[in-house]
Formats: C-alpha cells, sequence, structure tokens
C-alpha cells in the first residue's frame, strides 16, 4: 500500500466516523463538532485529489464561518433533547432497511464495475508550477459564465427572499415634535374642573 | 490564453429582465406605500419590454451561445412569450387581491420577475447546469412566495411543505443528473445525445438509473403521479394570487424542461422512458380526476385538475413524434391560459377577509353577475375539453398524437378518465346556474380585472373556434427529429 492509500482510508475512516457521530449523538454542539471534524476530513481528501483550492475553501467557509454561526445558534437555543430524540428507536428498523437497501444499490451502480480504472483511467499529475485556482477561475469566467452569473443572482433571490420574510416594520415609536411642544397654549393641557365640596360623614 | 467573447445578443431578453428586476429591487425602497402602483406599472413595464425584445430577436434559427449553454430557437421564443403573457395577465388579477390583503408589496412583483428569469433560463438552457440553476431560481422564488403571508398558518405549512419536498426532489434531480455525467462525461445536452448514441447499450445501468432519477425530479416539478401530494396542498395554503402564478407560467417553463431533458437529450432512449411516462400519465389522470370528485374547496379540486392535465400533456411527450411533442405543448400553453381564468375567477370573487375558495361560493353565481357565471362555464367547458372551446382542442390533438404512436388503448383509457373528470367541472356549473345563491354581496373587483377576466374567457372561446393559428405556432417551434 503507498502512502497516499494509507492517508486516504485513514481518512475515510474518520469522515465515516464523524457522519454517522452527527446524527447518532445526544448533545447537538458534539454533533456539530463531529460535523467540522467531517468537513475537515472531507477537505483533506479533496486536497488529495489535488483539488486545493474547493478543499482550502471548504476549511474556510464551512469550518470557518458556517459551523461556528450554527454553534452559536445551537449555543443560544434552548433546545429540547427528549423531543429530538423521541421516535429514534421506532423509526431506526424502517431507516435502517432503506439504507441498506440504497448502499446496495449505489455499491451497484457506482462502484468498480461501472466506474473502475478500466473505464475511467487516473488523471494526469500535475506539476507544482500547476494552479488549481487559476484554472477554476479561468472556466468559471469564459466555459461557464452563464451558470456562474445564473447562480449570483439565486445568491441575490435568497437574500431578498430571506429579508422579505424576516424583516417587520418597527412599530410606529412616539417621539415628541418639538415644534409642538413649544407651541402649546395652556387650555390644551389644563383643564379647570369644579366639583361639589365632599360633605363630611 | 485568449477568451473568445460570448454572443450576448440572443441573451438580451434575460440581460433586460434581470437588470429592470434589480432596478425595481431599489426603486421600491424609495417607493410609499400610496405609490406602490409605480412598482406594479414597472413590472408589466418589463414584461411588454421583454416581450418586445424576444419578438424583435427572434430568428427563427437555432443559435447557440455562451459555451453552448444557452440556446436561442422557436421554441424557446414561443413559450418565453407565453411566459410573459401569463405572468403579466397574473400581475393584473393579483392586485385586488393582494391590496385586500395589505400584501401589496414591491417584493411580490420582484420575486415574480425573478420567477420569470429563472423560467426563461430553464426555456433557452441547452445544459444540465443551466437547467438545474434555472429550477432553483424559479422555485426559490416560488418557495419565498408563498410564504409571503406570514401571519397565516395555512401559508407557512404550505411554504415549508414545499421548500423541504422541492429540496427533495432538486436532490433527486440533481443525483440523476451526476450520475448521466458520470456516464457520458458531459453537461451539454446535444453532446450527451451523441455520446449517449456512442454508448450503444440502452440497458446501461448507470444511465437507466440516472435517467430514472431524473424523470422523478421532473414528475416532482410537473406535479404527475406518484410525486404529485404536494400539489393539493401548496395550492390550498398559499395566497389565492400566489396560487395563481404558481399554477400557470411554470408550467410552461417544466414543460420547458421536459423537452429540453427528456427529448433533446434522452430521445435515443426514447422506448426506455416510454414505459415511465405511460404509467405516470395514466396513473396521474385517473387520481387526478378521481380524487377532484370528492373536494369541497375549490383550490383544491383545480389542483387535482392539474395533476389530471399534467397527465394529458405526458401523453403528447410520450407518444414521440414531432406531432406528439407539439400538442403536448399546445396543451400546456392552452392549460395555463384556461388555469389562469380559473383561480382568476376565485380571485374576482374575493374581498376582504373573504377567500370565496368554497364550491358553495359559486351557488347561484347566475343571479350575481351573469356575466362572469357565463364565463367560468366557458372556462369549466374548456377544462372538461366540451368543444367549441379550446380545451377540446388540446385534448384532441394530443389523442391524435397517441393514436399515431399505435398506442390507442392510452387513448381510451384517456377519454374515459376526462369523462369521469367532466362530472365536478360539471357540478361547479349546476351550482352556478341552478342553485339559489348564499350570499348576495355584490362582486366588487377593479374594472381591469373584468376586462381582462373577459378577454381571457372570450379568448378561450375563440382560440376554440380558431384553434389553427396557435396549432401552427406550436408546430413550428418544434424542430424535424
Amino acid at each position: 500500500m503507498s502512502s497516499e492509500e494509507i492517508i486516504f482510508y485513514a481518512f475515510s475512516a474518520i469522515l465515516i466516523f464523524a457522519a454517522g457521530m452527527v446524527i447518532t449523538i445526544r448533545n447537538p454542539v458534539f454533533a456539530a463538532l463531529s460535523l467540522v471534524l467531517a468537513f475537515f476530513t472531507s477537505a483533506a481528501l479533496w486536497i488529495l485529489l489535488e483539488a486545493e483550492f474547493l478543499g482550502l475553501t471548504l476549511v474556510l467557509v464551512y469550518v470557518g464561518a458556517v459551523m461556528v454561526l450554527f454553534l452559536f445558534v445551537v449555543m443560544m437555543l434552548d433546545i429540547n433533547l427528549a423531543v429530538l430524540k423521541e421516535g429514534f428507536a421506532k423509526y431506526l428498523p424502517f431507516g435502517a432497511v432503506v439504507a441498506i437497501i440504497m448502499l446496495a444499490q449505489l455499491a451497484v451502480i457506482v462502484g468498480p464495475k461501472q466506474f473502475g480504472l478500466d473505464k475511467f483511467a487516473n488523471p494526469v499529475a500535475q506539476g507544482v508550477e500547476y494552479s488549481n485556482t487559476k484554472e477554476l477561475g479561468r472556466q468559471l469566467y469564459t466555459d461557464y459564465l452563464y451558470p456562474f452569473e445564473i447562480a449570483a443572482v439565486i445568491l441575490l433571490v435568497a437574500i431578498i427572499a430571506a429579508i422579505a420574510l424576516t424583516m417587520r416594520k418597527r412599530v410606529k415609536r412616539q417621539t415628541m415634535q418639538p415644534e409642538q411642544q413649544v407651541q402649546v397654549k395652556r387650555n390644551e393641557r389644563v383643564r379647570l374642573v369644579k366639583m361639589p365640596a365632599e360633605k363630611k360623614l | 490564453m485568449n477568451i473568445v467573447m460570448p454572443d450576448f445578443a440572443p441573451a438580451i431578453p434575460e440581460m433586460f429582465v434581470l437588470a429592470m428586476a434589480c432596478f425595481i429591487l431599489i426603486a421600491d425602497l424609495y417607493v410609499s406605500d400610496e405609490n406602490r402602483f409605480i412598482t406594479y406599472l414597472l413590472s408589466l413595464a418589463t414584461l411588454v419590454g421583454a416581450s418586445l425584445l424576444t419578438i424583435n430577436l427572434h430568428t427563427g434559427e437555432s443559435v447557440l451561445t455562451f459555451n453552448g449553454t444557452f440556446i436561442s430557437d422557436t421554441m424557446a421564443d414561443v413559450l418565453k412569450i407565453f411566459i410573459y403573457l401569463v405572468t403579466g395577465v397574473v400581475f393584473i388579477y393579483a392586485r385586488g387581491y393582494l391590496q385586500d390583503r395589505n400584501l401589496f408589496k414591491g417584493e411580490f412583483y420582484v420575486l415574480g420577475l425573478f420567477g420569470v428569469l429563472g423560467m426563461m433560463v430553464m426555456v433557452s438552457a441547452h445544459n444540465f447546469l443551466s437547467i438545474y440553476l434555472g429550477l432553483e431560481l424559479l422555485s426559490l422564488c416560488l418557495y419565498a412566495l408563498v410564504a409571503m403571508h406570514r401571519d397565516s398558518q395555512d401559508a407557512s405549512e404550505a411554504a415549508m411543505k414545499y421548500f423541504v419536498l422541492g429540496a427533495l426532489a432538486s436532490g433527486i434531480l440533481l443525483y440523476g443528473m451526476s450520475l448521466l455525467y458520470g456516464v457520458t462525461g458531459t453537461l451539454d445536452i446535444a453532446e450527451f445525445r451523441s455520446n449517449i448514441n456512442q454508448i450503444g447499450d440502452p440497458n446501461h445501468v448507470v444511465l437507466v438509473l440516472g435517467l430514472v432519477m431524473v424523470i422523478v425530479g421532473m414528475a416532482f416539478k410537473l406535479g404527475a403521479v406518484p410525486f404529485h401530494m404536494w400539489i393539493p396542498d401548496i395550492y390550498h395554503g398559499a395566497p389565492t394570487a400566489v396560487t395563481l402564478f404558481i399554477g400557470s407560467a411554470p408550467k410552461i417553463a417544466a414543460f420547458a424542461m421536459v423537452m429540453r431533458l427528456l427529448v433533446d437529450g434522452l430521445g435515443g432512449i426514447h422506448a426506455q422512458w416510454q414505459d415511465i411516462l405511460i404509467i405516470m400519465s395514466v396513473l396521474s389522470m385517473g387520481i387526478g380526476n378521481i380524487i377532484a370528485i370528492a373536494q369541497t374547496n375549490i383550490k383544491r379540486m383545480l389542483a387535482y385538475s392539474t395533476i389530471s392535465h399534467v397527465g394529458f400533456i405526458l401523453l403528447g411527450i410520450l407518444a414521440g413524434s414531432r406531432a406528439g411533442y407539439s400538442a403536448s405543448m399546445f396543451y400546456t400553453i392552452v392549460y395555463a391560459i384556461m388555469s389562469m381564468g380559473g383561480f382568476g375567477m376565485v380571485l374576482l370573487m374575493s374581498r376582504v377577509g373573504f377567500e370565496a375558495d368554497k364550491l358553495d361560493d359559486f351557488r347561484g353565481l347566475n343571479e350575481r353577475s351573469p356575466w362572469f357565471a357565463f364565463m367560468m362555464l366557458i372556462l369549466m367547458f374548456s377544462m372538461a375539453g366540451v368543444p367549441p372551446t379550446v380545451g377540446f382542442y388540446a385534448k384532441l390533438s394530443v389523442l391524435q398524437a397517441v393514436v399515431g404512436a399505435d398506442l390507442t388503448w392510452l387513448a381510451v383509457v384517456a377519454i374515459i378518465f376526462s369523462i369521469i373528470g367532466a362530472f365536478y367541472y360539471l357540478r361547479i356549473i349546476k351550482l352556478m346556474y341552478f342553485d339559489k345563491p348564499e350570499d348576495t354581496t355584490p362582486i366588487t373587483s377593479n374594472p381591469e380585472m373584468r376586462i381582462l377576466l373577459s378577454v381571457n374567457g372570450l379568448g378561450v372561446l375563440a382560440l376554440g373556434i380558431f384553434p389553427s393559428s396557435l396549432l401552427a405556432l406550436c408546430m413550428a417551434a418544434i424542430p424535424n427529429i
């Protein structure tokens, strides 16, 4: 076994373990941290595939930004664990059967019989001077310019939708108008009321 | 490194709609609530401008640009014109309803226009990536529009269901596309078609699984049985103005997606997907028409009627001939116009605090407004497929194509289900003409809606008497394959 293969299997094992932890662990903070581990190991696998840019972006964007935000939300919300875990045992057998069937199907479909090395040759390893980032940028801004722009529009729509659905206009605050305060007359504020004097009991 | 500038000219309508949508988004911030109609008029002007651009740029040839991710051909131009038309009418119908419910905001129009952009991208897509991104753009706008009525529990529930199920369907579609990419090594539709021919084995297991997943994703977006469960809930829960939008224009875009993916891309293995489509179409016509009978809410009833119409649209596509595709296209356009009228009637009768979405609300409409009862009569006859309305020609042309493909039994099944379906359309006519009204409030709606709805109803009748021009247009839009 070459060193590359050892690294691959080691990281794959950690990835599968971490992914399993995300959905089985009870504490949501640990689950989120397992997800961080899963992202990190997949980033390592991508770097092994010579996709350095994607690997680094995954760490920067998902681990660095998204998961931190996610952890904040998890820690701030008071999540009822008992409710979350309700029905886990009840759905487990059914879920397991579905998962096993899907796994078997996938093994047949995307296994080595269809996508083995005889069907798809190993990609040529590029030299040190080859810039992954530059190639990606070139592709995005030339060949895939149109889908890239549409993806940008989708992000814009996501912002519009999020704001439209969550923003509520502030209820009108009760502010004073200084010019009206200055011009106020005595008889607008003071009212003299005549009342009969109280009788002694 | 030399870069070839793409030809921007064919995509000018898309760029115009995008620029105007962004402009309206900003301009709307400076418009007070009393002047909100400026946003409304600008949105309508955008659609008019886009149609003029599309008509002027029409060449009759199919032009590829942006490295083959974008195609401009007659089918795309015709479908785009109908998308603008239907969306424009939806905007006009929706105004009164939105104003009554304090929903007359710029976001409805901005999201609507971005939705139109998504539909245009789908219609003009020539790459799996553009199809998927166009679909996501459209769906994202629709999810937000359904949820727009924040104080309504039904609308929030509908939006949540739509979002979760829609995301699942998109995921399945995307997975199917990735498997197809794995087999052929390309995302470009023309290249994909020739690569499939090179494989030469239509039973290639990855190819077939990819095909099935793509069909599942598309069937969900179209609303074909067994992926139809979302339609009644979302049509029912969404504000009627949004239901009107979801139920009309996106069907045209979904038809284009099926044409690009199944016919242009996977046309070479037609025999593989014909059987799947036969099952889905029979089930859609059956379940749609039978369950619609049990409904008491007209929005739900029209939702099940949509499902049955989708069955008919699939019939034309599975016939696999040029006549079938153009019949299907004709049916889709006609359905969008009829559904616009049907939901338009619900909007016409609603007022502040009253949704008019029960079948009983249509009781005795003839006494309250004989003219609109007559319009509804035409629309219901057309949906049922009674001559001389256009719905009859739509069904006839699809059935002709099916018989032409030696599937006479399927045509017979389709006719039986349409006869079953005629029951619930005729029940509305019975309620309108032979029952006493429960509610005698006069119908108050703005004049532009009354005029347009009359044009809508009479148009269905006029197209039924003179269907040849639209039929010829649909025939011209489908190239000889």
